[in-house]
């Protein structure tokens, strides 16, 4: 779309763009140099600022942490899968009572923020759930990989993520079904199969390709969203890294949040390049276009309808 | 549910705080991603290269990590003093603004080609043509994604409460810390409250988008 | 140049980090007895975590001189720390055999109900509603509720300047309520108190208020920018957290007490921990009898 909302530039238009071009790099110029500036001013490149990232223990603070977050978001895309597709299958049900349930749990978790759905999950049921992660000897993996046994919390946190990104991803499975022509449907009715067959064997196969793209950006979300395990203490990348950060000889809490902040770009971007690919690949093999950004397109109740 | 009852100025004042909070950083995002929307729409590429850096950056980067870089980060760059709720709100505008500017984009990206081609084949320029023709256009189609982007605000607008505000998820917090027994009733009375506002901001959406709804 | 070269090996660093691992040096001096004959009654815990040789002890990260970790450091550091090795000890299990386990506030209760720690020793205060919940031997130390205020600003001398000052404390703790409900200070909550600390020296809060050894810890690392101002407002029995309903645990862990009160090792835990913070070590406080 962008490029046709003009025409190619003339030898005018492009000395114009040329010089709109210059000035806007001026002025990005400016404002970087004028951040770097303050940055040197009050001492953030000192080397003592930089100094702990090469210090073992504190690389191995930051490695654990970073294992933590990825364990967090592992866990929590692979079960919210699991309860997006009962949920969503539910909301697609011809029976009302079960569409009803499906979507009152679907909103609610949509509606309610994380932070307060993991903090309550943790003032509530951390025992139960720690039980649990020690019944299936996820207690002790964590512990031999030397990343603490704060399960209580891990366990609130990949809860908390579940039931929200389960919720977002029924969303898309949805829309993603809804997407399917409706002759597909008809079709499969006409042969005889039944609701629940339909949507296994003709619908869902279908919509699981338009969904693909959206399924991985949902999981950028959930990745970023483990940071949030920080209100329950549990030691994922941002808390490790503002625990060294707190240390008061260091205090060196911008170069953290810039070393911290490349690395989540850096894997988060990769994870959006994977789902652009996804969806380029799927707008080349079938006519259904791909489900668009699942921040845009799926979340918040009466966004999609 | 008298916990409740009884500390309802409390919890009315923390949603006071969670929509000033929502309502400040939703208009500077809704400033700052629309600047940037029409930068990764312009004929000029340098923009377009500083619109996508911007979105690929903070879209990609946790609220949180804002959070203490800002709130701990900016004073040590000299700006100290009780800045906590222009902090808060400024790391909110810039993390909502990358995800307003896609919705955006989304939304312009909706309009059908033919009248972009349209508008030019009668010459009218860029600005024009965005401005006269898709944005109108574009509008409509903006607002359930938009209406998604502030709904996500609000929502996020409880991570300060470890961030020296005292808005709505804090009310809870010290709740549960006053009436352990109540925690059921805490958290359902919270969760209503956010709740009401999703809602709200949602039926305000659809409200909108019925009544710019174009008979063709 | 040279902070250039800093700033991209570190980054070449953090890409390593994946196969970094490497172990500092446990420096700790004066370690407690480890008594290896000691022997208990079968079936109780004492006897479980012995013939274990094995504790996960709940401790604090982030307060200095009672339980702090240097994440350039392998172990936590401070008095409540030592008192944690002197039970150890006790139960014949050597300090390298501890798993420390951090807790912060809101999480002691479910990590004792769930066996995530076998006891807590974090700065806990002992209440009635805590023991509700989960068991309290101690107290082994006596303390209350201080101001952290800059070196700088005089205008604070005591709780009763607080009306309308900003605050901080960790958020769901009782110290913000006591500041906010009895003298009219503007609540700021954070996640952490090194958070509280840092928003001090950020001026964005006007005072930090907590257990005072908690702020004489912080005080102490940074003697020119910050001090403890006015008189405790408030009396926190410092316990040791255990599951609830163990009565045997509870009179080993009070017998424990006593002990370290006698045999001297108390006194030496206090001077070599917050004594160092220039705090007069006090009595040895009198322990409660298990229930």
């Amino acid at each position: 779309m962008s490029n046709v909302l003009f025409d190619a530039p003339g030898p005018k238009g492009r000395a114009r763009q040329r010089v709109f071009g210059t000035v806007g790099v001026v002025i990005i110029v400016a404002f970087l140099g004028f951040i770097v500036y303050k940055f040197n001013q009050s001492g953030q490149f000192e080397s003592k600022m930089w100094d702990p990232f090469v210090n073992p223990n504190v690389i191995r603070t930051l490695a654990n942490g970073l294992l933590n977050t990825l364990i967090a978001a592992v866990f929590s895309i692979i079960l919210a899968l699991i309860f997006g597709a009962i949920f969503g299958s539910m909301r697609l049900s011809t029976i009302a009572p079960i569409r009803w349930i499906g979507t009152i749990v679907v909103e609610f978790f949509r509606a309610v923020p994380l932070v307060l759905l993991i903090l309550f999950i943790f003032l509530r049921y951390a025992h139960a759930m720690q039980g649990f992660f020690d019944s299936i000897g996820v207690t002790d993996v964590m512990d031999n990989l030397g990343l603490g046994r704060s399960q209580g919390a891990l366990a609130s946190l990949i809860l908390g993520l579940t039931l929200y990104n389960g919720s977002v991803l029924a969303e898309i499975l949805r829309a993603g079904v809804n997407s399917v022509p409706t002759g597909q449907r008809e079709a499969a009715y006409s042969i005889g199969l039944r609701p629940t067959q339909t949507l296994r064997m003709i619908l869902a196969p279908q919509a699981i390709r338009t969904m693909l793209p959206a399924i991985v950006s949902q999981s950028v979300v959930a990745l970023k969203d483990t940071s949030l395990g920080f209100i329950v203490a549990f030691e994922e990348f941002v808390r490790s890294g503002q625990l060294i950060a707190a240390n008061p000889t260091l205090r060196n809490y911008i170069p953290m949040a810039l070393i911290l902040g490349t690395v989540y770009v850096l894997i988060n971007y990769s994870l959006s390049k994977f789902a652009q690919y996804l969806s380029n690949r799927q707008q080349r093999k079938t006519k259904l276009s791909p489900l668009k950004d699942p921040a845009l397109a799926a979340v918040g109740p009466g966004a999609i309808k | 549910m008298n916990v409740l009852i009884d500390n309802l100025p409390d919890l009315l004042s923390g949603f006071g705080k969670t929509l000033a909070l929502s309502a400040i950083a939703g208009v500077c995002a809704l400033i700052l991603g629309t600047i940037l929307a029409s930068f990764r729409v312009s004929p000029v590429p340098v923009f377009r290269a500083i619109g996508t850096s911007y979105v690929n950056i903070f879209r990609n980067t946790p609220l949180v990590l804002l959070f203490v870089l800002f709130i701990f980060g900016l004073p040590q760059l000299g700006i100290t003093g009780d800045h906590l709720f222009a902090f808060a709100a400024a790391a909110m505008s810039i993390y909502t603004a990358a995800f307003v500017c896609e919705a955006l984009r989304s939304g312009i990206n909706s309009v059908n080609v033919g009248q972009a081609e349209a508008a030019r084949s009668i010459g009218l320029t860029f600005q024009q043509n965005l401005s006269l023709v898709i944005l109108p256009q574009a509008f409509r189609a903006v607002i359930p994604p938009l209406a998604s982007v502030f709904i996500a605000l609000v929502k996020n607008t409880a991570i300060v409460e470890a961030f020296g505000i005292t808005e709505a998820a804090y009310q809870m917090d010290s709740l549960v810390r006053d009436h352990p027994q109540s925690i059921y009733a805490v958290f359902a009375g919270t969760a209503a409250g956010y709740i009401i506002i999703v809602f709200a901001i949602s039926g305000a959406a659809r409200l909108l988008e019925r009544k710019l709804e174009v008979k063709r | 140049m040279r902070t250039k070269i800093a700033a991209v090996a570190a980054i070449a660093a953090l890409a390593l980090a994946i196969t970094g691992c490497g172990k500092a040096k446990d420096d700790s001096s004066n370690q407690p007895k480890v008594d290896k004959s000691v022997s208990f009654d079968a079936g109780t815990k004492m006897e479980a975590l012995n013939k274990a040789q094995s504790i996960k002890i709940g401790v604090k990260f982030d307060q200095p001189g009672l339980g702090y970790k240097d994440p350039s450091k392998s172990g936590p550091v401070g008095f409540d720390i030592e008192i944690a090795k002197i039970v150890a000890a006790k139960l014949g299990i050597p300090a390298d055999k501890i798993q420390w386990v951090e807790t912060v506030s809101k999480n002691r209760e479910p990590f004792l109900q769930n066996g995530t720690v076998d006891i807590v020793v974090a700065s806990y205060s002992i209440t009635d509603e805590r023991k509700q919940i989960v068991g309290m031997a101690g107290p082994y130390y006596v303390t209350g509720q201080q101001l952290l205020v800059r070196s700088d600003d005089d205008s604070i001398k005591g709780p009763d300047d607080l009306t309308g000052k900003g605050v901080c404390s960790v958020t769901g703790s009782t110290s913000i309520k006591t500041v906010e409900e009895k003298y009219g200070a503007t609540p700021k909550p954070f996640g952490t108190y090194s958070e509280c600390v840092q928003a001090l020296l950020n001026k964005t809060v006007d005072a930090v208020t907590t257990d005072g050894p908690i702020l004489l810890g912080y005080a102490a690392q940074d003697p020119d920018k910050l001090k403890v101002v006015g008189d405790t407002f408030s009396e926190e029995r410092y316990g040791i957290g255990f599951a609830k309903g163990d009565t045997k645990f509870c009179e080993f862990l009070s017998t424990t007490i006593k002990d370290s009160f006698k045999d001297g090792s108390w006194e030496q835990a206090f001077k070599d921990t917050l004594g160092k913070a220039k705090v007069d070590a006090p009595k040895p406080p009198t322990v409660d009898a298990c229930a």
